[in-house]
């Protein structure tokens, strides 16, 4: 086995303990905050796949997760820090609604046209942090998280003025037209929708355009090393920017994909929080879009869990987030577990030694 | 639109800036005190949130709104002391330590205050206390001036005060001397004999007392009660404004006023039926608008250098 295997090895390792140390700090959680610990736990473990109604709860989840784990990804692989998927995902809904509702109502094409309205919409929110970064070296960090906020406020006046249906006694737009219902994946009684075939065939389009286009090329190697990039002849400020741009793209079909698929209308009214939890997922798959799958899977399955949970034994299912931050600090801290990886380091650099010689 | 003119030009408005800046430049120094020691502290806004939350529920429990904050505090401390730990122990990347602290703190107090008071919204039901305004008599005296400057939130002189004793801190001290040096060039501070873990770890704690200051005055001071993700931003708003005061605690705290002057326009502006969506987006539209101007001003001012 190859250094290189071994290292992968290890990270493989390393993630599947912070998980376990995840849980149990999980179990420790609801240890104190109800009287059945062990049936909360066993609902929050099996939910998603006691019944046929949850799995499809728990694939729908995972498919906004693959997204915005992707959009994460290809911004932190030009090593950007622009957290603001949750921002560009809410607007492409907002975007979407606009969409479906107004263009024409052409069956099959009229979710086309969504979701490219959508891309434009979330593309355009991550221009301004990009433009800002681009043009003026302003932290994209900053910025993004302030459009985050403008992009909630500013979603919500649009669709309480100009698109709400006053019928329902609730704030939600109309209900879109039949033709900008994304169609379902297989035929069962739960809406499964094709969201997540799409998200998958993103993954591998994402995969293949960080990894085999000149595009991609240049995203990598301005996040690897910046100033090699710019000795080599890359325009980083431009690789800086339409990274941040194609992210917000993807975020902002994320929004499209939610809204057409599985509400038909626009229904949030608190940032549904599939941004922040995109880096959670991007971290895991250590930004390789193919590792955003199973990332996705995992935190999708999680946060089912505790809806699940919740549901079922009344213990509030914010209790996941404080295990998501565990499995950020634990899986991004170099020297948690940081003596392994020394060890394999040195029996290989020996091993070569004594080859050589 | 005269009397959004009236309501702006009133001694009343000038009151009420320099109370909802209160916890913008608590976050400012916050921001500022790790900044100088060369720590982007992006968990202030976790910071203040719980510390928002514990001041409500320790000043219930007690009964005294002054456990409260000193409950509020300490949270918010050992959040920073997590924050070192993680990313000076552990080598976590310090911007997503911080993202992850902000989660946990969101997720922390929601189901904590679920478990408490069986409302995910607020605290409402929990009878808490808040601290105490100060009325000073000869600030009182003063014409025009004392009806703004007079009657404050007890936090509220101490934000301002704290503005100036955290500019003395540091450029007068010399913890503050280390703390830009370690900031400046940590390894020359090493090679002098500075400890530069250290340093960082009483940068992160100071800047965790700042972020449980302005957390506490959120919800005992602000208003009288937690709400789930109450800080609404104030933290990253803190960074910004920190960003445009570059490292004197002033310039922060002027930052922390502009972004303030816009909280304090959105309530006036609410006042004559404008939707609170649109209100409610300016202080974060003057943030992205005052870090374009920001930036683009130090940039030309680093090619007139070249």
């Amino acid at each position: 086995m190859n250094l290189k295997r071994k290292l992968l090895l290890l990270e493989t390792f390393r993630t599947l303990v912070t998980i376990v140390i995840a849980l149990l700090i999980g179990y420790i959680i609801l240890f104190f905050s109800t009287d059945e610990p062990l049936n909360a736990f066993k609902w929050f473990l099996v939910g998603p796949v006691s019944k046929t109604r949850r799995f499809v709860e728990f694939l729908n989840q995972t498919t906004p997760l693959i997204f915005t784990g992707l959009a994460v990804s290809i911004v932190f692989q030009a090593e950007i820090f622009n957290i603001g998927a949750e921002g560009q995902m809410f607007m492409g809904a907002v975007g979407a609604t606009f969409a479906a509702l107004h263009f024409p109502s052409v069956p099959f094409l009229h979710p086309i046209l969504v979701m490219i309205f959508a891309m434009f919409v979330g593309g355009l929110w991550a221009s301004v942090p990009a433009v800002m970064k681009a043009k003026w070296r302003a932290s994209e960090l900053v910025s993004s998280l302030m459009m985050n906020y403008i992009a909630f406020f500013l979603g919500l006046y649009i669709v309480n003025y100009y698109m709400r249906d006053l019928r329902a006694g609730y704030l939600v737009s109309y209900k879109y037209p039949k033709t900008a219902w994304l169609p379902k994946l297989i035929h069962i009684r739960y809406n499964l929708h094709i969201g997540i075939a799409i998200a998958l065939g993103f993954a591998i389009l994402t995969w293949f355009f960080l990894y085999r286009t000149k595009y991609g090329y240049e995203i990598r190697m301005t996040g690897f090393n910046r100033g090699f990039a710019i000795f080599s002849g890359i325009k980083v400020e431009n690789v800086e920017m339409y990274s941040q741009i194609i992210s917000g793209m993807i975020a902002g079909l994320a929004g499209s994909i939610e809204m057409m698929g599985l509400y038909r209308r626009f229904v949030w009214q608190v940032s549904p929080g599939y941004g922040f939890d995109g880096i959670i997922v991007a971290l895991l798959a250590r930004n390789n879009p193919l590792g955003v799958i199973p990332a996705a899977l995992l935190v999708g399955y999680m946060r089912t869990g505790a809806y699940i949970m919740g549901r079922l034994s009344g213990v509030a299912p914010e209790i996941v987030k404080m295990l998501q931050s565990m499995i950020i600090l634990l899986i991004t801290a170099e020297a948690f577990l940081g003596f392994m990886r020394r060890k394999i380091i040195e029996k290989e650099a020996m091993r070569m030694e004594s080859g050589g010689a | 639109m005269n009397s959004v003119l009236r309501g702006i030009l009133s001694t009343q408005f000038v009151y009420s800036i320099l109370r909802v800046s209160t916890p913008l430049i608590f976050a400012t120094l916050g921001a500022l005190l790790s900044d100088v020691s060369g720590v982007i502290n992006i968990a202030l806004e976790g910071m203040m949130l719980m510390s928002a939350f514990w001041g409500v529920m320790v000043s219930a429990w007690t009964g005294s709104a002054w456990m409260g904050l000193l409950a509020g505090v300490v949270s918010s401390i050992l959040l920073a002391l997590a924050l070192a730990y993680f990313h000076l122990n552990l080598k976590t990347d310090l911007i997503l330590a911080g993202i992850a602290l902000n989660i946990f703190s969101s997720g922390f107090t929601v189901s904590l205050l679920f478990m408490i008071s069986g409302d995910k919204g607020s605290s409402a039901s929990v009878k808490s206390y808040v601290l105490p305004r100060l009325n000073i008599p000869f600030l009182g005296k003063i014409p025009i001036l004392g009806d703004m400057i007079n009657n404050h939130h007890v936090l509220t002189y101490l934000a301002f005060l704290s503005v100036f004793l955290v500019q003395y801190l540091i450029y007068k001290t010399p913890l503050g001397l280390k703390m830009k040096a370690v900031g400046e060039n940590p390894d020359a501070a090493q090679s002098v004999g500075v400890s530069v873990i250290r340093v960082k770890y009483i940068a992160l704690i100071l800047s965790g007392l700042m972020a449980g200051l302005g957390g506490a005055f959120l919800s005992m001071g602000y208003v009288s009660w937690f709400a789930r993700d109450m800080t609404n931003g104030r933290g990253f708003i803190g960074l910004a404004a920190q960003a445009l005061g570059g490292h004197s605690a002033i310039g922060g705290m002027l930052g922390a006023l502009l972004f303030g002057f816009a909280e304090a326009l959105s309530y006036t502006l609410q006042a004559i039926q404008l939707p609170s969506e649109i209100t409610n987006m300016l202080p974060f539209i003057f943030t992205i608008v005052a870090l374009i101007i920001y930036a683009r001003s130090r940039l030309s001012k680093l090619h007139a250098l070249r």
